[in-house]
């Protein structure tokens, strides 16, 4: 690699360290999540029961909620709290004094955050539901296999794809913190958004029938969505590839989003405080 | 002064100083609105899907969620004081200055604050609740109504309950356990439906241990003329509610024990 990712990647291991120290606030994040997705699985399987026709097989809707839970903080729902911090603070400006390229230098930080919190949340989670359960004798309710070594492959594409859109969405609410000079209503706004339109509320094929072709082409499919269908073989063949194709789109555009508001944002930044 | 005027004067206080900030306090409580929303939205695209569940209708699935969505709010904007107790009073020392009050230590920490910006959940869960007597052929007499005011009492009780137990947690944590969470927010989740949906183990759950199934799921199975699928009889699933002040008490009598082993943290 050149020597000018070194930076990037500098940040990313100092912000990536800091966060997986958060340790008890994973220990109750995780307590509160199985809760959650031990209602959340009883819940479906009361409404699958008496259900004539689903779109979504019990199995397929059982693994789409613990994957949920697990990846929950993968989510992009708020702007990042010391960034905010900073806007507040009018230390915003130092960044535009460092010697490197701002969008990359948030974007590396948003990276460590969308994996680090998340992969500590993930890997109690995915124990405890793909093992745990199981061998409780308790398998239906909790996480099966990846369906066949071809989704597994796809599913680990696709939520590598899943992090990078993630950032590319953090890192646009970071910059509209700078242009609102509060992170308030991004974050009021952001987290139902998020919640609803990634699948993490209901999986997004439960959803009405004629919701479904705004569904499958909105961005936010494919935070969560994409690589929990092509998990359970939901999605599979040239479905999968269209709805992978659909995701990197997405990162592209917000990425070109970002840079563009940033653009017109810092050229004409206000910095508060003194 | 007595107890209940000073409570008043401290609610007027927590009132006037929010109401400095109204951009701030809209922002709140439309977040507030919002954020419980999206769970009704859950329960909405699932029953326009799948029409019923386990027998229960929309309309009927809509007051167990606007019953126990309207408690809720309300012990939520009471006891903000206890919430944020392990940060803001053991963590800081500042609950030293509450003991040597001449008052309670439960009176002061609810005239903490009151918090308006509840308004926002209140007013989700009314909606729900109106949706309800809109779709079902409930016949809204004064015991119908009694009988749910109970229900709200017994079960903002029950809440306020949960939330002293947290605050009481943090004499030994120093800091707020979120864990509490789980039991008020992921309570309101779980109460939502009806309780004869779940597993045996997690209805007894919240039938004995917590019991929030005893302030909604049964008075309002007998509202809504379905006491058959509570398994008790309807007079008793009337009074159930009545386990919430129970609750409330224990988590009291936990308080003071707390408050007897309270060390200061401060300088």
């Amino acid at each position: 690699m050149g020597a000018w990712v070194r930076p990037y990647r500098a940040v990313f291991r100092a912000r990536f360290h800091l966060l997986v120290r958060y340790r008890a606030a994973a220990l109750a994040g995780f307590a509160t999540q199985c809760w959650w997705g031990a209602i959340k699985v009883m819940v479906f399987a009361a409404f699958l029961r008496g259900a004539v026709a689903s779109p979504m097989t019990l199995r397929e809707a059982v693994d789409y909620i613990w994957l949920g839970q697990a990846f929950l903080t993968l989510l992009p729902w708020t702007a990042d709290p010391e960034l905010a911090r900073m806007v507040r603070t009018g230390d915003v400006a130092y960044e535009r004094l460092r010697p490197l390229d701002t969008y990359g230098f948030w974007y590396a930080r948003a990276v460590a955050r969308r994996t680090a919190t998340p992969l500590l949340r993930a890997i109690p989670m995915v124990l405890t539901a793909g093992v745990l359960l199981p061998l409780a004798g308790l398998g239906t309710w909790g996480l099966a296999g990846p369906k066949g070594p071809p989704a597994a492959g796809l599913f680990g594409v696709s939520m590598l794809i899943c992090v990078a859109l993630s950032s590319a969405f953090s890192t646009l609410l970071d910059t509209l913190v700078v242009a609102l000079l509060s992170e308030r209503g991004v974050n009021t706004i952001m987290g139902p958004l998020a919640i609803v339109f990634s699948g993490n509320l209901v999986p997004l094929p439960l959803l009405p029938e004629w919701l479904q072709p705004v569904m499958r082409y909105q961005p936010f499919a494919g935070l969560l969505d994409t690589p929990f269908r092509i998990y359970s073989g939901h999605l599979g063949g040239w479905d999968a590839a269209a709805a992978l194709g659909r995701q990197a789109f997405w990162v592209v555009a917000l990425v070109l989003l970002g840079r563009l508001l940033m653009g017109r944002v810092m050229t004409r930044l206000q910095t508060q405080g003194g | 002064m007595n107890a209940i005027r000073l409570y008043g004067r401290y609610i007027g206080a927590s009132l006037r100083s929010q109401m400095q900030y109204p951009g701030s306090f809209l922002l709140t409580s439309l977040g507030a609105f919002v954020a419980p929303g999206i769970d009704f939205i859950a329960v909405w695209a699932l029953f326009s899907r799948f029409r019923q569940i386990e027998g229960w209708q929309f309309g009927e699935v809509a007051l167990f969620y606007g019953v126990i969505g309207v408690a809720f709010a309300l012990a939520d904007g009471l006891t903000r004081g206890f919430d944020i107790f392990g940060e803001e009073f053991v963590k800081t020392g500042d609950f030293d200055r509450l003991l040597v009050r001449p008052r309670s230590t439960v009176l002061q920490l609810l005239g903490y604050e009151l918090r308006a910006t509840r308004i926002g959940r209140l007013a989700q869960a009314t909606l729900a609740w109106a949706l309800a007597v809109h779709l079902t052929n409930i016949a809204w007499t004064w015991q119908v109504w009694a009988i749910l005011a109970f229900a709200v009492a017994g079960g903002a009780a029950l809440f306020a309950g949960i939330l002293v137990l947290q605050a009481t947690l943090a004499f030994w944590t120093v800091e707020s356990l979120e864990i509490a969470n789980t039991l008020t927010y992921g309570g309101v989740e779980a109460a939502q439906y009806p309780l004869d949906i779940y597993a045996q183990w997690f209805r007894n759950f919240l039938t004995f241990i917590v019991p929030l199934g005893c302030v909604s799921f049964f008075p309002v199975a007998v509202v809504l003329g379905r006491a058959d699928r509570t398994g008790v009889a309807p007079a008793l699933a009337v009074l159930a509610p009545a386990l919430g002040f129970v609750f409330f008490g224990v988590s009291l009598w936990v308080w003071r024990f707390g408050v007897r082993h309270y060390t200061s943290t401060g300088s």
